[in-house]
């Protein structure tokens, strides 16, 4: 995919469904690693089915390397469907906690910006904040930009999420 | 038998009742603390249980049993160090898709993760080299786990699966009643080829010229022999076999090109090269099949039939990829196909002249002995024989010189190239085809590599075959450093080299030494006659090279040009 200016932006969001067992998170990042695959991040949580888990992971590599993810995923018994979400139209989230420096005379900046950013305060220390923002990884890059000369004094992010918009679902075989 | 359908076994006893559920008849294992309650079990079971002397020969010995029979191969290893020693073989066997269950004990559940004495993550340590493997942790769940094993490691593209079973869940009473089937909701391997696919691929050997058919190991592993042989003879088609595909086409036959690849025949490589249709069938084009990648097969249109989708257009750009069962997808593409009339017959022709022109040769009028000389004679003497090697020159050259008529009569360590493979492989096969002339075809590096295995054939009355082509070198790392590296013949002259006759008859085994050609066959057929295991010990010629070769990275219609100075 070209992006507006034309760069070659060849990321990928995968969408992997799993079986949720211990062991299976070591079966696909030992496969990553193993095979040479370039991993952005990879998060994965419980679904409304217990028994299956949802990884979302962010992978770049041009379209043959991308194909071989995927069918090497397949291959791996406890996977039970992936999804390329890259050409579809998905809601893509992720969420940050940054501690920030906070003295006193800079604290209500922060705060204008935090709101702006649609971001919460959630802690308040003497000399620090902690901001909690949602979105796309853009707008965390531009929130994070924005905090670097207050003095960021950590950071966690959790890695992209992501669903189908509409009413269409990851379909797999029962 | 309780009124709800289950029995009240001990997990040891589900193990052994659940192995013959699955019709394993033999299985190859040494014992070791965690495994105690398996082994009690196993004293007075029908399963036959052959005790190894060294757990990695286990894990080849049922590879060599699954290749020679067909049926899953079931090996059997202790916790922590036995486990481990597994290793190799496992990785063996993945990399050459063989159907394997390993099974191993494990510390109990309560201790695992404490490093307690012989404690090992064999599962951890197996992810790489497994299509599967588990930890078994509640006991209920071993019945359907030992099914998957079976079911996941026969089935698709085959592999091992491994099944690590904490001694505790050994002694837990269990509700049992064998499943009946298996529902894994993640794993259904596509069987049936995709119908338009293969209408596409008729349309392409509808028009081809020069195809060529490149088989390889899934063939045999489909049991797809005879459908291989319709199809080239309907379309007549010229066909090469990769090293696991040796057998999936008789050898003899008008339209062999023998292997391709690095060492494969010169007709073989250039009928690659000017072909303008390749049909490959369970074959994954590997480095030492293709050569360089950018020149293999330039002017060809690629037909890729295989079982495992990831194989298909890994290493070779493919027109058209079939997914699925070889032997239903040869048969549907041979009867959907319209020519009767092959227009190949001007390739044939050019292929006659390639292997008039560039047969496989070695210097025959010369007083030494030669290997090539030795395995010759043993594809004119042996008769119903299944061939194993080990990995060096010698296999290269049983490669070229044994003509496989029939499949799963050719064992060897292809993906992996594990030296020490071959002697337990052959007690395997021979257990498993006690009726076949077993033969391992071996050099003096590798059979030491596995040699404590001759008190396991002895034991079990095993009588296989060893033909130890010994020329005191790791030959084809010599070979490679005449050729490459200016004859630096760095820690490749093994001159502690036991008399390996002598070693033989320690283990009350035969052992034959030939020094001249005129001896050859007289000791080939002593030993195939022999009831007890043999050790044929050729001295053969030291430094002869395995020829033709093609270097590592090279297009594999450059061949090395050598001549010794």
């Amino acid at each position: 995919m070209a992006n507006s200016n034309g760069v070659i932006d060849n990321t990928h969001t995968l969408s992997v469904l799993v079986a949720n067992k211990p062991g299976v998170l070591s079966h696909v990042s030992g496969l990553f690693s193993r095979r040479g695959y370039n991993i952005d991040s990879l998060t994965v949580g419980i679904t409304e089915s217990p028994d299956i888990s949802r990884m979302t992971i962010v992978v770049h590599g041009d379209e043959q390397v991308i194909e071989q993810v995927t069918k090497q995923l397949n291959k791996l018994i406890d996977i039970i469907k992936v999804v390329d979400l890259s050409p579809q139209d998905s809601v893509d989230r992720e969420l940050a906690l940054l501690k920030v420096n906070a003295e006193p005379e800079a604290r209500s900046e922060i705060i204008q910006i935090a709101n702006i950013f649609r971001a919460s305060i959630v802690d308040v220390g003497a000399k620090s904040l902690i901001i909690e923002v949602t979105g796309g990884g853009d707008k965390i890059d531009a929130l994070e930009e924005m905090m670097r000369p207050f003095g960021i004094k950590e950071m966690v992010r959790t890695g992209k999420v992501s669903l189908i918009r509409g009413n269409r679902l990851t379909q797999y075989e029962k | 038998m309780s009124t709800n359908g289950f029995r009240r076994l001990s997990g040891a006893k589900v193990l052994i009742e659940s192995l013959g559920h699955e019709g394993v008849d033999t299985i190859f294992g040494y014992p070791g603390a965690a495994v105690l309650q398996i082994y009690d079990e196993l004293y007075d079971s029908s399963i036959h249980h052959i005790l190894v002397r060294h757990e990695q020969a286990a894990a080849h010995a049922a590879d060599g049993y699954a290749r020679a029979t067909g049926r899953t191969g079931v090996c059997l290893a202790t916790s922590g160090p036995g486990a481990t020693n597994l290793v190799t073989g496992i990785a063996t066997a993945y990399m050459d898709s063989i159907p394997l269950v390993a099974l191993t004990g494990q510390v109990p559940t309560s201790i695992i993760g404490n490093d307690v004495f012989q404690e090992a993550d064999i599962t951890g340590i197996t992810i790489p080299i497994t299509k599967y493997n588990n930890l078994v942790k509640n006991p209920q769940d071993l019945p359907r786990l030992i099914k998957e094993a079976f079911h996941i490691a026969s089935t698709g593209r085959p592999g091992p699966v491994l099944l690590d079973i904490p001694k505790d869940i050994l002694t837990a009473d269990i509700d049992y009643s064998y499943p009946e089937s298996v529902n894994i909701v993640s794993y259904k391997p596509t069987f049936s080829g995709h119908p338009l696919q293969i209408k596409k691929a008729c349309t392409l050997i509808e028009k081809a010229e020069r195809p060529v058919l490149l088989i390889g190991g899934g063939a045999i592993l489909a049991n797809a022999a005879e459908e291989v042989r319709q199809l080239a003879e309907t379309i007549m088609a010229p066909v090469t076999t990769t090293l696991m595909g040796k057998g999936a086409f008789p050898e003899d036959h008008p339209l062999a090109l023998g292997m391709l690849g690095m060492h494969g025949t010169r007709y073989a490589n250039y009928a690659i090269i000017d072909s303008d249709l390749l049909i490959a069938v369970g074959a994954r084009f590997s480095d030492r099949v293709t050569g360089k990648i950018q020149s293999f097969a330039p002017n060809a249109k690629v037909i890729h039939i295989d079982i495992d989708p990831a194989e298909l257009g890994k290493n070779v750009k493919v027109d058209v990829p079939i997914v699925g069962d070889a032997k239903s997808i040869l048969k549907k593409l041979t009867t959907t196909l319209k020519v009767k009339l092959p227009k190949t017959a001007a390739w044939n022709q050019k292929i006659i002249l390639w292997k008039k022109e560039y047969p496989l040769d070695y210097e025959k009028d010369c007083s030494e002995l030669k290997p090539q000389c030795v395995i010759e004679r043993i594809n004119e003497l042996v008769e119903d024989g299944i061939f194993v090697t080990e990995v060096g020159q010698h296999q290269m050259w049983a490669a070229h010189y044994i003509r496989c008529k029939s499949p799963r009569t050719f064992i060897s360590s292809g993906g992996l190239g594990t030296m020490g493979y071959g002697f337990p492989a052959a007690i395997g096969a021979k257990v498993g085809c006690p009726d076949k002339d077993v033969w391992n075809i071996a050099g003096d590096g590798s059979i030491q590599m596995n040699i404590q295995e001759l008190a396991t054939a002895m034991e079990n009355n095993v009588p296989v075959n060893v033909a130890i082509l010994n020329n005191g070198y790791l030959g084809m790392v010599r070979q490679w450093q005449e050729l490459f590296y200016n004859r630096r013949y760095s820690y490749t002259n093994m001159t502690g080299q036991p008399d390996f006759v002598k070693v033989a008859e320690a283990y009350g085994a035969v052992g034959i030494e030939v020094n001249r050609k005129e001896d050859v066959k007289d000791a080939i057929l002593a030993a195939s006659k022999s009831d007890r295991p043999v050790f044929l010990d050729f001295k053969v010629a030291r430094e002869e090279n395995v020829f033709p070769m093609v270097p590592a990275g090279a297009s594999i219609n450059e061949f090395v040009e050598y001549r010794r100075p």
